[in-house]
């Protein structure tokens, strides 16, 4: 028997509310009120599309499916409970580069089958090879990156690494086009393509600064969801193509969102080379810092004392030093001292648009305090207090100001507005991106040096000790005035 | 592999299915984009269907058992995307609306 003239009959019900589900599952996990469910439902749509294919098909080779269903399912159950928070994006792209690994194997494998090879089918093989094999080795150099395993290395900022990737990319094609041909046999050119595609994978990756990262691991998504559906051609299966092609589309335009918010265009994030490094920006950026104005926590906690509208910006900073439930108390206890209290929240904070959503939402941050950069950027005017925390290129104001800048059109807050800005940092060392930031010498900017945790601590206790918050002391009291 | 689909009915398939992929992701407020990410990324391990396809028609113990392998790849991808997305969302709290 084969597999395509089983696929092809009747379990078309099952396949055809699993692609309803699965597209109904996407469109529902663009909405806060819906996605939880939206998630769910996409779950159960890959559990229904799997229903549908062993009611059919059987359980022949049932010992291979429980062993290989037991252990993808325990250690992605494993994974997913264990990763931090902040470890997100890496885990979605080690998942990410699995699902490639997974189209890369069925592909090749397929290759394998006896009963010879269409063209049709050998271009669907090729295709999930070559694109299945990029979208791993190119997600675990990504995760590796945002883990901090690896680093952005000067070599791979030469200009002679486009000769590289590009001779890699030729040697590709050629191992595709011989896998057509007879000259070898197709295992053998298939698994030279594989070899030189999982290289390129990781050639394209490497040069990507940390910061550009989360474009790529959604332009892999991307690919992996490419790769699907060219695994979907080769079995012969509608929902395959459908859900990889979903995917593959849905990937794509996430990432021209990512590049937007970033002001950066996709083709100068894959072949542009990091930012501040080597590569463009070895502009205005090196160089001290001058007329730098440092301050204690315990002055930070007097201005904020006689504040009534504060702004904090977290960054990814915050989230390393696990310094949100901290944050949070300072901000509750500034509420209950009658300060309107605000969270402004950059498109890219974090390591990935929307992480830092993720991570202020599991310190109990209530959802309508956080408010998104064009929403809140008219109001740093009015605004006493700005708090940094942690964030740097985001609140950068030569990306508005200094053509010279590597940031130079990136949107970003435009907290130097506000009457005091405090930035909490370790050092003035540069930013994830590497790029000197003028926010730091602005006359109304105090640098408060130290970890994000401490400092909220210090400042909380010294709020205390001023009295803030406590319910006969508050600012509007008239008792207090006189 | 001999019977594939008829070549144009999958294009037509692939053609529509991209299409929609285009439509569905069109506004999703930021917030919303790295549980969007990990949940696309994880329906993207369907690709565990075509593991099992081969598992079942593979001829060889070597043949079953990189489909085993790619099986395991697949759901270590489907099970922990759903799950982690599942942990990002339960954290949105709901109070006021939606944005």
């Amino acid at each position: 028997m084969n597999p395509s003239s089983l696929l092809a009959l009747g379990h078309a019900p099952l396949d055809l509310a699993a692609a309803l589900l699965l597209a109904f599952g996407l469109k529902r996990l663009g909405r806060v009120s819906t996605a939880r469910a939206a998630n769910r439902l996409a779950a159960l749509a890959m559990a229904l599309a799997v229903a549908g294919l062993l009611l059919h098909q059987g359980l022949l080779g049932w010992p291979w499916i429980l062993g290989g269903t037991l252990v993808g399912s325990g250690l992605g159950w494993w994974a997913a409970r264990r990763v931090a928070m902040t470890a997100m994006p890496q885990i979605v792209a080690l998942f990410n580069g699995c699902g490639g690994m997974s189209s890369l194997l069925v592909a090749l494998a397929a290759a394998g089958l006896p009963g010879g090879t269409s063209r049709i089918a050998m271009a669907s093989i090729v295709i999930s090879v070559l694109v299945g094999a990029i979208t791993f080795s190119g997600s675990l150099v990504a995760m590796a990156k945002l883990q901090e395993w690896l680093d952005t290395p000067a070599w791979t900022q030469r200009p002679s690494r486009h000769l590289v990737n590009g001779a890699l990319a030729v040697a590709c094609l050629g191992c595709s086009a011989l896998a057509f041909t007879s000259l070898l046999p197709a295992a053998v050119s298939l698994a030279l393509l594989a070899a030189l595609a999982l290289l390129l994978g990781v050639g394209l990756t490497l040069p990507v600064g940390g910061a550009d990262m989360p474009v790529v691991i959604s332009l892999l998504n991307s690919y992996s969801g490419v790769a699907a559906a060219a695994a979907g051609f080769v079995v012969g299966s509608r929902l395959l193509i459908v859900a990889g092609a979903m995917v593959g589309a849905a990937g794509l335009i996430l990432t021209s969102v990512m590049c937007t918010a970033m002001n950066r265009s996709l083709l100068s994030v894959l072949f542009g080379g990091a930012l501040g490094t080597g590569g463009q920006a070895g502009t205005a950026d090196q160089g001290e810092y001058q007329n730098i104005t440092s301050c204690s926590p315990e002055e930070c906690a007097m201005t904020l004392e006689g504040a009534s509208r504060v702004v904090f910006v977290p960054g990814y900073g915050l989230a390393v030093a696990q310094a949100q439930h901290s944050l949070r108390e300072v901000a509750q206890l500034l509420e209950r001292h009658g300060v309107d209290v605000k969270y402004a929240i950059h498109p890219v904070a974090g390591r990935m648009p929307g992480h830092m959503n993720v991570l202020l939402a599991e310190a109990d941050v209530p959802y309508d305090q956080l408010v998104e950069m064009e929403a809140i950027n008219p109001d740093f005017p009015r605004t006493d207090v700005v708090i940094v925390l942690g964030a740097n290129d985001v609140v950068n104001p030569q990306a508005r100001t200094d053509p010279q800048s590597p940031l130079y059109g990136m949107p970003v807050l435009h907290v130097e507005e506000a009457t005091t800005v405090f930035v909490v940092k370790r050092s003035l060392g540069a930013g994830y991106a590497g790029i000197r930031n003028g926010l730091f010498e602005c006359q109304n900017t105090s640098m408060v040096f130290g970890d994000a945790k401490q400092v909220l601590n210090i400042l909380l206790q010294e709020l205390r000790e001023l009295g803030v918050g406590k319910v006969d002391n508050r600012r509007q009291s008239p008792v207090l005035a006189g | 592999m001999t019977d594939l689909l008829p070549i144009d009915e999958a294009l037509w398939v692939l053609l529509l299915g991209s299409l929609l992929g285009l439509e569905l992701i069109g506004k999703v407020p930021p917030s919303l984009h790295t549980p969007l990410m990990s949940g696309a990324n994880a329906i993207s391990g369907i690709t565990l269907l075509a593991a099992l396809t081969l598992i079942a028609t593979a001829p060889s113990p070597l043949l079953q058992a990189v489909g085993a392998v790619a099986l395991a790849f697949a759901l270590f991808n489907v099970v922990g995307g759903f799950l982690v997305t599942d942990r990002m969302l339960a954290m949105f709290r709901r109070r006021g609306d939606d944005r």
